[in-house]
């Protein structure tokens, strides 16, 4: 089986390397696994896509992804210009950077209740809470987790710790785990 | 395609999960292999492959002297001075950087130097584009350097490694080039085995040795280098005294390629347990396919992923990954090609005015044969431009729906494009 996963972010949110940290994690968990970026005109803030596959199967595909098992929005203000739930396929998840009303969230996304399952969680303020800035990319993947695991904690930790010097990675994962509790399906 | 082995010498468990992207795998080849000179410059999607090579030099991890240079020009000039002194040299390059060696990519060539160069396969300027396709790589096939071509990352590294093995062989003694994708490899992390460092040097014999030659002036044989206390002369003038001989020899040692591709794909297979078809050639479901699809790089697997599809569904489809594109393995792929229906050929470059640069070889390779398959040129993927499965499929079933009619309108197709 494999699963797709597009994430959606905003140049400097990190997008390409919560990919990377995801298919990383699930490549330690013995999965085969491919990351790659969608570069653009590639400036900080430009809207910008990156992608995840996760397989039990070595991956043939060496192509972009148009239908997404999981999408995942680092940044709410993308739902306004963005179409994040193209191609996402029949009963897919959404995981947004998200704290406020549920309703109006749907109407952004332009779906119906029961379409898909969404999950949110406050990514910006416990980025800015734990490592004093907006980057949201690592507690995303802690929402992601609570909605779908898809790889271990113990993976994801050792993926931080291989990629960022400890301390980055310790702030991290307690970002991580922080998103993950407050995540919920809404 | 990999296939598994049973017993290799190193088995799974003893080599290294890395999940990098094909630059840094290319950077850990050519760590592993002993490398004694780096010389290159930046350009994108190449310049991780340097950047992280450039991280080991500065960790102190290589012994390699790394010479950052003020252009690619100098870059390949420096690798054959130093490949002349006979250090084993390594650069990397993409799309103009490549343009801007072509002067020096002949000369390492002619003068028979077993340099390795990866390039990041990106289309050429203008407009400028930053992303993947091969006429970077078909600009230097005239040159005499040797052509592979890889499809994912871990094929990244493991022919980084076997390219070295292949051009320093005294049969070969020719550079190699190893291909891999812009962006859709160079940028895309995948999980992949690397093998113990002493393995690798093991398997390439260590450091570089330098062939032995007789020179009239020297009592013994000389190692063929440049060396004060030996001295010896590499490309002097040579007018149409000795000129054309000597394009012999260099016509002469691409015949012997394919025969060290293949030792080398399999002594690695028995190492690692991974090979890549025969090292020349990757066939897939051609035995009694009707429609059979050539293609090069990391598009093969997603035609693959098709080809399973279509096989599902009962389809008679095959196709056929060349790995290796200098020098062209023309009988061995036409007597694959020759009995199917139709063959579609896959480019990722054209050459203006004529069809995409591996349909002209394999036009050459079936013209001879008197039962032969229809063929059509399919040009795809120009800067960048994505090749996704329902566009292959959609190939295919034109290809089936030819075979179907027996005969074909329009042998030069785009694939992908706006009308």
């Amino acid at each position: 089986m494999m699963i797709e996963v597009r994430w959606h972010g905003r140049g400097g949110q990190g997008a390409w390397t919560a990919a990377n940290l995801l298919a990383m994690a699930a490549a330690i968990d013995g999965k085969h696994v491919q990351s790659f970026p969608a570069f653009g005109p590639e400036r900080s803030g430009a809207p910008i896509l990156a992608f995840t596959r996760i397989s039990d199967e070595p991956i043939d595909l060496h192509s972009m992804v148009y239908e997404p098992d999981i999408v995942i929005v680092l940044d709410p203000t993308l739902l306004k210009n963005v179409p994040v739930t193209e191609g996402l396929k029949k009963n897919g998840l959404i995981v947004v950077n998200y704290e406020g009303d549920t309703e109006k969230l749907y109407k952004m996304l332009g779906i119906k209740k029961g379409e898909y399952r969404v999950y949110t969680t406050p990514a910006t303020r416990l980025a800015l809470e734990i490592l004093k800035r907006p980057i949201t990319n690592t507690a995303m993947i802690g929402a992601l987790l609570k909605a779908e695991k898809l790889v271990s904690f113990e993976s994801i930790e050792k993926a931080l710790y291989e990629r960022f010097p400890k301390p980055i990675a310790e702030k991290n994962l307690g970002l991580i785990k922080q998103a993950y509790e407050l995540a919920r399906e809404v | 395609m990999t296939e598994a082995v049973k017993t290799p010498h190193i088995p799974l468990e003893k080599q290294k999960l890395l999940t990098v992207n094909g630059d840094e795998a290319v950077a850990w080849a050519a760590k592993q292999s002993l490398v004694d000179v780096v010389a290159a410059y930046p350009i994108t999607p190449q310049t991780i492959i340097v950047e992280k090579f450039s991280e080991f030099v500065a960790n102190g991890e290589v012994h390699t002297e790394f010479v950052p240079v003020e252009s690619e020009h100098s870059a390949m000039s420096a690798c054959v001075g130093a490949a002349a002194a006979g250090a084993r040299a390594f650069t990397a390059t993409a799309a103009n950087g490549l343009a801007l060696m072509w002067e020096i990519l002949y000369i390492a060539a002619s003068l028979r130097l077993p340099i390795v160069l990866a390039v990041a396969n990106r289309a050429l300027s203008a407009p400028i584009n930053i992303h993947c396709d091969h006429s970077d790589a078909m600009g230097m096939r005239d040159a005499g350097w040797v052509q592979l071509f890889v499809e994912n990352v871990q094929e990244a590294y493991d022919t980084t490694i076997q390219a070295f093995k292949i051009a320093e062989d005294e049969r070969v003694l020719l550079p190699v080039a190893v291909n891999l994708d812009g962006f859709f490899l160079s940028h895309t992390l995948e999980n992949i085995h690397i093998l113990p460092d002493e393995a690798v040097h093991e398997f390439l014999g260590g450091y570089r040795k330098v062939p032995k030659v007789k020179v009239d002036y020297f009592d013994e044989e000389v190692p063929l280098m440049l060396n004060p206390a030996r001295p010896l002369s590499f490309g002097p003038l040579d007018l149409y005294d000795y000129y054309f001989e000597h394009k012999m020899h260099q016509v002469e040692a691409m015949k012997r390629v394919p025969e060290v591709v293949r030792e080398v794909n399999e002594k690695w297979y028995e190492l690692t347990g991974r090979k890549y078809g025969d090292g020349v050639l990757v066939p897939y479901e051609v035995e009694d396919a009707d429609v059979i699809v050539t293609v090069l790089g990391s598009t093969g697997g997603t035609v693959r992923h098709i080809v399973k599809k279509l096989r599902r569904e009962g389809k008679k489809v095959g196709m056929v990954r060349i790995r290796m594109f200098r020098p062209f393995p023309h009988k061995e792929l036409a007597e694959i090609l020759k009995n199917a229906k139709v063959v579609g050929v896959m480019d990722r470059a054209i050459s203006f005015g004529s069809y995409g640069p591996s349909f002209l070889e394999i036009n050459t390779a079936l013209y001879d044969y008197k039962e032969k398959p229809l063929l059509v040129n399919y040009v795809y993927g120009l800067g960048g431009r994505d090749a996704p499965p329902e566009l292959l499929e959609k190939m295919f079933h034109e290809l089936l729906s030819d075979a179907e009619k027996g005969f074909v309108e329009k042998k030069l197709r785009f694939l992908g494009v706006r009308e």
